[in-house]
């Protein structure tokens, strides 16, 4: 059973007056989940408790595998770790190990009806990792690879976490406590729960139907797919190249390729991706034209994951905080990177501040607020994508101006670093919609628009023609 | 191809003492030395291995290197650009709790090798 109204205003009943909601030594956490959210909260918790010298447990929930390959032991994404993510994670001093990483990403294919354009990072350096959240695809070869998922939750249990290998199925709030209770009928009471389930869980939907007050995260139906090709052929036809797909498909609003060792991941996000939509994707020339002979082949393992469109309200009550996807979010982009950042200022305030709903309101709920504002600059983006989508002079202006951008060494890669930083996840929505203001960024754009849209001009056909630093196919 | 960041060959120079950057490193895989050049001669500083980092000073000061980096195997390296440290420490301080750590273990060797030397003068 789940007490949703009360567990999550916490209203009633109220918390013993006079005891104060902070963590002391011998102080039990319950964290719900072990995706990255969980298992960064764990890791980072432990970690600023070990500084301060406080001693507090931490009981990890989660009964998925991630040893298991296919859908069993995967939390179903397309697997970009960000470039921004990878660098602060390596601030920290985590390092994702190259069994970790099944391909560093150097750069972003654009591909549209009007051409395409690599995009390469100026450093010529890989700061993106191409990971499996899982043991890899179902059906897949045994790998000398390691889930990430799995990684991080190792790095929670070398900090002191335990692991318990059970489904939760309600939550109750006690006078100084919540009760987590299992698939098993086993309960348990801790002086904190952190909700870490991600969208793809009853357990947010519960808290959502049983309160008026909450509402749970908004989601939407996304694709996932992985073909096999082998890594040779990878090698050769995408590189440590990302492809991306700007389509006019309606509902589409970001398609890539993302090759991994021997497998190519097929990730679709939109408005509810269903088989109509991935057919009109698999038929689009752009696509076929990746594939060897122009074939689609048949894919080893799918999923239609749901994806959070929009936070949940409110996300913490008195001992319990929703942090990664079950809370807040960046839409469409960077996930993982959300679930850093929340996970880490849910940390920071249970062991600095403290575990009322107060502490969270105060020191928690802020950035919430920032990635839920950034997500609607981030709306308006995909909006201008959208029309992108639908007019070919816009796509042949964007290419030309990257293409150009591409070929010059010293001058500043204004569109490039705006479509790498949309793509990549790695700058946040507003900051990437400041940059599109830039008198310079107008003007260059405004001139390519004429350039390429007049009779001859230079994107007017598609020649797949390899030019100057053969980065450049228009 | 697994593997993040960029890849250099056992001898290369990562940077000198002496240029300008903006950015620090993380070492992924391999080894550097940092050497202090002083009259045409080089002191090793110390050796940095796997998830150590160097050149982080740059990220606060706009002073030239102190020292020059080099690589005693092949080594693959992962720099941190400035504007995203300093875009992360805006947002969470404690971002730079490793650093500041790292630091302060690298002023108190320091101390203790200026103490030895002042000894053995
Ligand atoms: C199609 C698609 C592509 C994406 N691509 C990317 C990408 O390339 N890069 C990126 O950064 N982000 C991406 N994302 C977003 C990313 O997947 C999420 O943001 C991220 O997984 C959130 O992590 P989390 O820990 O909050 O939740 P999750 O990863 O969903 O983890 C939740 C965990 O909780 C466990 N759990 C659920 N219910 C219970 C319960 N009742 N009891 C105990 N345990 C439970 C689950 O087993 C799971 O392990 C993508 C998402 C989708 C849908």
């Amino acid at each position: 059973m789940v007490e949703g109204l009360e567990l999550l205003t916490g209203k009633a009943p109220k918390p013993h007056k006079g005891k104060a909601m902070t963590l002391g030594d011998g102080s039990r956490v319950a964290v719900i989940g072990a995706g990255p959210a969980g298992s960064m909260f764990s890791y980072f918790f432990l970690s600023m408790a070990e500084t301060i010298g406080l001693d507090v447990n931490v009981d990890i929930f989660e009964p998925r595998g991630f040893c298991h390959r296919g859908p069993a032991g995967c939390n179903h994404c397309g697997g970009i770790v960000s470039e921004s993510l990878v660098q602060r994670l390596a601030t920290e001093g985590i390092r994702l190990p190259d069994c970790v990483v099944q391909r560093g990403i150097e750069s972003y294919t654009l591909h549209m009806d009007v051409g395409d354009v690599e995009i390469a990072t100026p450093l010529m350096e890989k700061r993106i990792a191409a990971i499996y959240r899982g043991n890899g695809p179902r059906s897949s070869e045994p790998l000398d690879t390691h889930s990430f998922d799995g990684y991080l939750l190792d790095l929670a249990k070398q900090k002191g976490a335990r692991v318990i290998p059970r489904l939760v199925t309600g939550l109750r709030r006690e006078k100084d406590s919540m009760t987590v209770q299992c698939a098993d009928q086993s309960s348990d009471t801790y002086e904190l729960a952190v909700v870490a389930t991600g969208v793809n869980s009853r357990l947010t939907e519960m808290l959502g139907n049983e309160s008026g007050e909450f509402t749970h995260p908004d989601r939407t139906k996304t694709f996932i797919c992985e073909f096999h090709l082998g890594r040779k052929l990878i090698r050769e036809t995408f590189g440590p190249s990302m492809h991306v797909f700007l389509l006019d498909i309606p509902r589409l609003e970001f398609a890539a390729l993302i090759p991994k060792g021997d497998y190519v991941t097929l990730c679709l996000l939109g408005e509810d991706i269903d088989e109509a939509l991935i057919d009109k994707f698999f038929s689009a020339r752009e696509v076929r034209e990746r594939f060897p002979d122009g074939v689609i082949p048949g894919h080893v393992c799918h999923c239609y994951p749901r994806i959070n469109i929009r936070e949940a309200t409110p996300v913490y009550g008195d001992r319990l905080v929703l942090i990664g996807d079950s809370g807040t979010t960046r839409l469409f982009k960077d996930g993982i990177g959300a679930a850093y950042r929340t996970s880490k200022a849910a940390a920071k305030t249970a062991v600095f501040h403290g575990v009322s709903a107060e502490d969270f309101k105060n020191y928690y709920a802020p950035l919430c607020r920032k990635i839920s504002n950034d997500n609607r600059v981030g709306k308006f983006v995909f909006s201008v994508a959208t029309v992108v989508q639908k007019a070919r002079f816009a796509r042949r202006g964007i290419l030309s101006m990257t293409a150009t951008e591409q070929q010059q060494v010293d001058s500043p890669r204004r569109m490039s670093g705006v479509l790498w930083d949309l793509f990549s996840g790695s700058a946040s929505y507003t900051d990437v919609f400041i940059r599109t203001l830039h008198p310079a960024y107008v003007g260059n754009l405004l001139r390519n628009l004429v350039a390429a849209n007049l009779p001859g001009g230079r994107s007017r056909d598609r020649r797949n023609a390899d030019e100057g630093n053969g980065r450049v196919r228009h | 191809m697994a593997g993040l960041g960029k890849e250099y060959k056992s001898g290369e120079v990562i940077f000198r003492q002496g240029d300008t950057g903006s950015c620090m490193f993380v070492i992924q895989d391999g080894e550097v030395e940092a050497i202090a050049e002083s009259d045409g001669r080089e002191f090793r500083l110390r050796r940095m291995g796997p998830n150590d980092f160097f050149g982080e000073m740059a990220l606060f000061e706009k002073e030239t290197r102190t020292a020059t980096i080099r690589t005693t195997k092949p080594t693959r390296i992962l720099s941190i650009d400035k504007k995203n440290f300093l875009g992360g420490i805006h947002e969470d301080p404690s971002l730079a709790f490793r650093i500041v750590q790292t630091m302060s273990h690298r002023i108190r060797d320091l101390t203790d090798r200026l103490a030895r030397y002042e000894q053995q003068k």
